[in-house]
Order: structure tokens, then C-alpha cells, then sequence
């Protein structure tokens, strides 16, 4: 029987590839480890090693096919002996992926599976402001892409900011987000460093206490737990000890939160560990605009800020505003859809999350607002409050764990200041109290899901 | 800040002849590293399927190291690493089937699921993880070697980490105590040339790793970790002098990974030249099964033999983790505290 060579998921949150280029010809051997195709994944291109030895027997899609999705078979492979006629049959199988190799709960990939589905949802979040004047034209790009032209704007606009980081140069980013950066600034100011988080934060930490204006990537904000005691008691507390002669101009940024399949020790929020800390600015922004936005007002601000990113989102597109220098206030919430009924409160993915549950309240007669916190410290409560003033309800969602979250502070803030105003208790969405486990199943359980979001809503306004 | 490939580019060799001590062990290490190669094969072809998820780093080309390194240990010995840890798990003598569907993540699993490609333990083997985060591995072997020390049990810990991992400050806070306290451990630098896509040159001041124990007075060695044999003969002598009660050891194993860094690497960091030549020049397997002709201690159908074997085990391992059952919801939420 010819091997079926079928499209690689090449990256965790690959669902379709395109094939780049073949680089072997029907006819040809080939041995295991021979690079046999470039094929585009949503983050890179990556070279196809085969596995077997044989002659390659058919390629069933040419050059420059897109769209193919994962497990279709795109060439067959004769083995010993073979000849083309054992090829009968097979080649017709290209048109239609192979059956799922295993039963389907492997297959049910969460994280994969959201991009399409919040497609409607996300244009409701369109930055339409006081920031954006009458009549801007928007242009769609990615949160990645985002995420650099505002970083690479603001290095352009000052000589003094400088990105730092492992593989944020000739690796162009562990996520691809610095991608072009190198190329345009240089090695002075795109620093490759070793793996080594604590000293490099804290010579970003120092540079800045010297007047530059460093941006400290982290490749996930796991690995800034190596670092988190420059971040606090050598970037936080500074300005305070020194009676306000010095302090430090620095942002920290890189993903946070959960990722695809990577467990416990790479998929973590800690928006309530850094929202916990006076002297820190801490950001969340959910879609592209607000990543543009934020993160330039971030650079320019003479405090630390702590930037959380979010790899699911990279890759997402939003509509951003065509203009020379756009930026947003930090320490500002944003309403990402107005509503009457109920207050949904959220952050980063969650957002996106919080909108799709929205939608599917509305086809049930529930008009919920959802408010994009964008900022974690300073927290904007009063829109929060005014919002909960008008619906009487809320509900806070976020990935973190449930003890001392961002969830735990809004429903005190709202017990405090707007406690006659609720018709029901605030209820918290929020990451199971429990490590990231691995395995599909459970990693859907652990995370807040947006039935579990329709479900609160429901339950705030008795329905 | 300059990429200086120009110092030093003889990839994964080493200065010593390969090693002729042991060599009549090597048809069963072989037989172990052939299956750690077709076992991560395997991995990267199921995870090319949608059945493994997250990331999945693959130690195909380092396969003399680990079993070099156990073939040499005793009962009791430890070892600990970090996420490139299938073939230590292979090695120590885990079973097969339950590494692999720890992989895809079913209830047959070593971690019943929970862990993942990155972290998996057995108590039973003296398998100490599995471990994501990069270097913290290093101050937890010294850990294990503390317990020996402090048990007087004689035991050693085998503390497995990457040239980039060499960086990370802990590594050298562990160095100063386990030569201050001569704990009973060894440091197995894997320097397999790159860390994601960053080359020792380019993050190295200094990139003679088996060096780096210089200002603490550890011993260092550096090894053809390409060669099973030369591997074995280092972690004798290594393990000899931790038993003699001389404290730690650094061993540098010249070695090279074939695959990219995890399964979403580009690797554009490195030519294909560069890889073809390692594999055709210096491949651990290839060179043992010459060294295994050479000598007659194996024929032609002896290696088609232990060829089977090895595929028989690794085609049980992805059928069993292919129909292990997702772990019960109810785990979501065991194993926190006991
Ligand atoms: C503290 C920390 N920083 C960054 C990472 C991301 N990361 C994972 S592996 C890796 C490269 C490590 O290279 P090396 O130590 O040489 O080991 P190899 O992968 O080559 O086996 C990096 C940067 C991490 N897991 N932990
Ligand atoms: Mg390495």
C-alpha cells in the first residue's frame, strides 16, 4: 500500500496549511528526514521532513495550494517494490480530509476552534471613541501585526526605546510579533538575550532607571516568574523609595494567560498578581485596535507597565483606525456593546468570549453590555459602576483563578459603591481553582467557557 | 548582539576518539536508542495527525546521551530534566505505552492526562520530570543530591539541561552550593548547539560550557555525546568521582537536535546543510550499527531483528495511546493537595 503523506498540524493552533512549494518531484527517492515540502502554517513557514524512505509516487495538490486542512492526504509515497498501479483509487482521495485517524475527543481542540466563531461578535467591538475622529477609515489587521507597528511607531518617534528579549530579533519573536523589527532598527535596538529573565529584566529595569525606554518581552508571562521580583521591588516601588526622584520608564509585555495544550506550567493568567501591585500600570486589550492603542500610550508613559498579551489572539483580525498616531488613554474601560439588562465585565480573551455570549443572550431576549476593562491598574470602576447602576446585574469574566482575582475586586468594588443599585449577586466566571491540566477534555473544563457565561448571565436576571 | 558562527563551527563533535570501553554492551543500547528514535518519530507523526497537542519537543539526534548516561547509573540513581524528556523516560525504563498516551492525553497516561508532553514522573524509576520551566530543573536535581547526601545513601542525581538552559542564574546559585556542600551530583550539559533559535555563540560569553563550573572548582569534561560508548565511559568516571564523596561533576555532551525546536519552529536559524551533515556524518544510531557490524557482534539479521522489536513496542504504544479513554471529568479537580 502507497504511504498517504497527510497535511502536519505544524503549530498548535493549526486547523488549515497552505503548501508552499514541493521540493521533491514524482519520481523522486526519498529517504526519512528528507525535507520534502514548505508548507504555511498561521504563524511561519515550515519545512515537511518526511518520515519514510520511498519514491514519491503522487503529489495530489500543486504548488501554492491553500486551505488545505489538516489530514488530507497531499501525496502519496511508493514503497519497496511498489509501482504506480498500487496508486489506483487512492489519488481521488485528495479532494476529502481522511477520516480523523482517532475518535474525536483528541480532536476537540477548544482553543482552534474559536477564531471562526467570534468572527461576528468581533466588529461589535469596532474602537469607535472620542480617540477616533468622525469619518476615520479603519483597515483590518491581526493583534500580532498590531502589536508591532505600534512598537515599531513609537521606536521610530523616540531613540531611546528599545525592544529586548529572547528571540524577539534574527527569530523575529518566539510569536512572530516583532517581525520586522531587526531589520529596521538594528541589533542595538532589537537585543537578542540569552534565556535568563531575572537579569534581563533587571537590565531593562536599570536602563530605564537610567532614562531609556525599554521593552521587555517576555516569550510568555510564565517565565516572567523568574523575573517578577525586578518587576515589583526594582520597577514597581522605586519611585516611591526615592521620594519621587526616580523611577522607571519600562514596559513589560509578552502573552499571558492559557495556551493550547501546553499544561500547567505554561498556561496561567496573572492579570490579579500584577493588578494586586501599587507602582505598576497593568493592560489587557482584547482586540487589535486597543493592542495599537494601549500599547503606544504604554511606551510613552513614564511608569512600568505590565502588558498582557494573548497568544490566541494573535493571530485574530480587528478593524483598526487609519490614523498617523493613534492612541488610548490608559486606565480607561471601554463598552464594547451596549446592553440594558446585564453587565458583563471582562478583559483580554475573555472579551471575545463575553460578546459571543452576548449574541446568543440576545436571540433570548437578554440585552447584555459587555465592558472591555482594557486597563487592570488603575481599574476604571466607574464605568463599571455606572453600567451596573443601569442594568442592575453583573457578571465578571476572566481565566484566572476564582481567590483574590479580578472578579473578587469588582464584585467588592460594586458591594461597596453600588450595593442598593444590584437586583442579584455579582457572580465571578472564572478559571477552575485548579492547575492547567493537559489533556483536551479537562483543559475545556478548567477553562471558562461561553456557555458558562450564558449560564451566570441567566442566572443574575432569574431567567 | 552579532552572530559569530564563525567561532566555532564544527557542530556536535568533540575532540576525543570514540570510546571502546563497554563495547560489548552495545547491542542493547542500540536496541534503546533505536527505540527512543522510533518512538519520537511516531510522536511527531501523531501529532501530525491532531492526536498530540501543545508543544512536543522531539530528542531525535540525542538519543547517546540518556542511554549512555543510564547504561552507567546504578539502582537508585536519579534523574531529572527538562521538557525534551521522551527519551529519558524511554531510557529509565518507563513504560512505552504510558508516555505515549500521556502524549495525546488519556487517562493510561503516566500523569493520567494532567501532565503532557512536558511532565511526566515515576517515583518507582527515580524519574524525577519532567519540567517546563527552563534551568529550574538544576537547583531540583542538586535538591535530590541533597537528600543522598544528607540519607548517606550513596545515590547519585543526574541533572540534564541545555546549553541554553546554561544561562539561566540558578544554574550557577545550584553550582556554588553542591561544590560548597559537595552534594553527589552531576550536571549533563546537553548542548545540542541551539536554544530555540538562538546558537550558544550567540548567547554565550564564554561558550565553553563544561568551563562554566570554573569559579566554583567543579570539574568539567567535555564528551561525544553522539557516541553512546564515549557517553557511557564520561558517566562512569563522573559517577565515580560523585560516589567518592568529591561533590559535582559537569559533563558537556557535544549533541545536535535533527527536528526543530518543538513542533511550530521554522528553523530558520540553521541550514539544511548543517542538518543533513550531522545526521550523515555523526548520527548515534548509524554510527553504533557500524560499530556493531565491524566488530561481529551483530549481523545483518540480528539488526533487522531488534528493528521489529522496536517497532512492535512503539506501534503497541500509539494503538494503546490512540484507545486509552480521556481522563474522567471528575480529575479536573484530584491531585491538588493531598
Ligand atoms: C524560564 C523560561 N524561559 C523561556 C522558556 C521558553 N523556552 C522553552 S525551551 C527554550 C530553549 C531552551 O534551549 P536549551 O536549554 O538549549 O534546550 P533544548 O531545547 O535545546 O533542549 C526556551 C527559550 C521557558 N520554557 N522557560
Ligand atoms: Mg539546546
Amino acid at each position: 500500500m502507497p504511504i498517504q503523506l497527510l497535511m502536519p498540524a505544524l503549530s498548535p493552533t493549526m486547523e488549515e496549511g497552505k503548501l508552499v512549494k514541493w521540493l521533491v518531484g514524482e519520481g523522486a527517492k526519498i529517504k526519512a528526514g528528507d525535507i520534502i515540502a514548505e508548507i504555511e502554517t498561521d504563524k511561519a513557514v515550515m519545512e515537511y521532513e518526511s518520515v519514510d524512505d520511498g519514491v514519491m509516487g503522487r503529489l495530489l495538490f500543486p504548488d501554492g495550494a491553500e486551505g488545505i486542512k489538516i489530514n488530507t492526504p497531499i501525496a502519496l509515497i511508493l514503497q519497496e517494490g511498489e509501482t504506480a498501479a498500487a496508486m489506483d483509487g487512492l489519488a481521488s482521495a485528495a479532494a476529502t480530509p481522511a477520516p480523523a485517524p482517532a475518535k474525536p475527543p483528541a480532536m476537540s481542540k477548544p482553543a482552534a476552534a474559536m477564531p471562526a466563531a467570534s468572527k461576528p461578535a468581533a466588529s461589535m467591538s469596532k474602537a469607535a471613541g472620542p480617540e477616533v475622529p468622525a469619518g476615520t477609515k479603519f483597515v483590518s489587521m491581526t493583534v500580532r501585526e498590531a502589536l508591532r507597528d505600534a512598537m515599531a511607531e513609537e521606536m521610530r518617534r523616540d531613540g531611546n526605546v528599545f525592544l529586548m528579549g529572547e528571540e524577539v530579533g534574527q527569530y523575529e519573536g518566539a510569536y512572530k510579533v516583532s517581525q520586522g523589527l531587526l531589520a529596521e532598527f538594528g541589533p542595538k535596538r532589537v537585543v537578542d538575550t540569552p534565556i535568563t529573565e531575572h537579569g534581563f529584566a533587571g537590565i531593562g529595569v536599570g536602563a530605564a532607571l537610567a532614562g531609556l525606554r525599554p521593552i521587555v518581552e517576555f516569550m510568555t508571562f510564565n517565565f516572567a516568574m523568574q523575573a517578577i521580583d525586578h518587576i515589583i521591588n526594582s520597577a514597581a516601588k522605586t519611585l516611591y523609595m526615592s521620594g519621587g526622584q526616580l523611577g522607571a520608564p519600562i514596559v513589560f509585555r509578552g502573552p499571558n494567560g492559557a495556551a493550547a495544550r501546553v499544561a500547567a506550567q505554561h498556561s496561567q493568567c496573572y492579570a490579579a498578581w500584577y493588578a494586586h501591585i501599587p507602582g505598576l500600570i497593568v493592560v489587557a486589550p482584547y482586540d487589535a485596535a486597543s493592542a495599537k492603542g494601549l500599547l503606544k500610550a504604554a511606551i510613552r508613559n513614564p511608569n512600568p507597565v505590565v502588558f498582557l498579551e494573548n497568544e490566541k489572539l494573535y493571530g485574530r483580525s480587528f478593524d483598526v483606525p487609519a490614523l498617523d498616531d493613534f492612541v488610548l488613554p490608559l486606565g480607561k474601560a471601554h463598552i464594547a456593546r451596549p446592553g440594558r439588562d446585564a453587565t458583563i465585565v471582562s478583559f483580554s480573551i475573555g472579551v471575545g468570549k463575553s460578546l459571543e455570549a452576548a449574541e446568543a443572550l440576545a436571540a433570548e431576549g437578554i440585552d447584555a453590555e459587555v465592558i472591555d476593562l482594557r486597563t487592570l491598574r488603575p481599574l476604571d470602576m466607574e464605568t463599571v459602576l455606572a453600567s451596573v447602576r443601569r442594568t442592575n446585574r453583573c457578571v465578571s469574566v476572566e481565566e484566572g483563578w476564582p481567590q483574590s482575582g479580578i472578579g473578587a475586586e469588582i464584585a467588592a468594588g460594586i458591594m461597596e459603591q453600588a450595593f442598593d443599585d444590584l437586583d442579584a449577586p455579582v457572580i465571578r466566571v472564572c478559571g477552575k481553582d485548579v492547575p492547567m491540566p493537559y489533556a483536551a477534555n479537562l483543559e475545556r473544563l478548567a477553562l471558562p467557557q461561553v456557555e458558562d457565561i450564558i449560564a451566570a448571565v441567566k442566572s443574575v436576571c432569574y431567567r | 548582539m552579532v552572530a559569530a558562527s564563525n567561532k566555532k563551527s564544527a557542530r556536535a563533535a568533540s575532540d576525543k576518539a570514540p570510546s571502546n570501553s563497554g563495547i560489548q554492551d552495545l547491542p542493547g543500547l542500540y536496541r534503546e536508542m533505536l527505540l527512543i528514535r522510533r518512538f519520537e518519530e511516531r510522536a511527531g507523526q501523531m501529532y501530525g495527525m491532531g492526536l498530540i497537542g501543545g508543544f512536543c519537543h522531539l530528542y531525535i539526534g540525542q538519543e547517546a546521551v540518556v542511554v549512555g548516561m543510564k547504561a552507567a547509573t546504578q539502582e537508585g540513581d536519579q534523574m531529572i530534566t527538562a521538557y525534551r524528556d521522551h527519551g529519558h523516560m524511554l531510557a529509565m525504563g518507563l513504560d512505552p505505552k504510558g508516555v505515549m498516551a500521556e502524549l495525546t492525553g488519556r487517562e493510561g497516561g503516566l500523569s493520567r492526562g494532567k501532565g503532557g508532553s512536558m511532565h511526566m514522573f515515576s517515583v518507582e524509576k527515580n524519574f524525577f520530570g519532567g519540567h517546563g520551566i527552563v534551568g529550574a530543573q538544576v537547583p531540583l536535581g542538586t535538591g535530590l543530591a541533597f537528600a543522598n547526601a544528607y540519607r548517606g545513601n550513596g545515590a547519585v542525581s543526574i541533572a540534564y539541561f541545555g546549553d541554553g538552559a546554561s544561562n539561566q542564574g540558578q544554574v550557577y546559585e545550584s553550582f556554588n552550593m553542591a561544590e560548597l556542600w559537595r552534594l553527589p551530583v552531576i550536571y549533563v550539559i546537553e548542548n545540542n548547539h541551539y536554544a530555540m533559535g538562538t546558537s550558544v555563540e550567540r548567547s554565550s560569553a564564554m561558550p565553553d560550557l563544561h568551563r562554566r563550573g570554573e569559579s566554583f572548582a567543579i570539574p568539567g569534561r567535555k564528551v561525544d555525546g553522539m557516541d553512546v560508548l564515549s557517553v557511557r565511559e564520561a558517566a562512569l568516571d563522573a559517577l565515580e568521582h560523585c560516589r567518592s564523596g568529591k561533590g559535582p561533576i559537569i559533563l558537556e555532551m557535544m549533541t545536535y537536535r535533527y527536528r526543530g525546536h518543538s513542533m511550530s519552529d521554522p528553523a530558520k536559524y540553521r541550514t539544511q546543510e548543517e542538518v543533513q551533515k550531522v545526521r550523515a556524518e555523526q548520527d548515534p544510531i548509524d554510527r553504533a550499527r557500524a560499530r556493531l557490524l565491524a566488530e561481529n557482534l551483530i549481523d545483518e539479521a540480528g539488526l533487522k531483528e531488534i528493528d521489529r522489536e522496536v517497532r512492535a513496542i512503539v506501534a503497541e504504544a500509539a494503538e494503546f495511546a490512540q484507545t486509552s479513554p480521556e481522563p474522567d471529568a471528575a480529575e479536573l479537580y484530584t491531585d491538588i493537595l493531598r
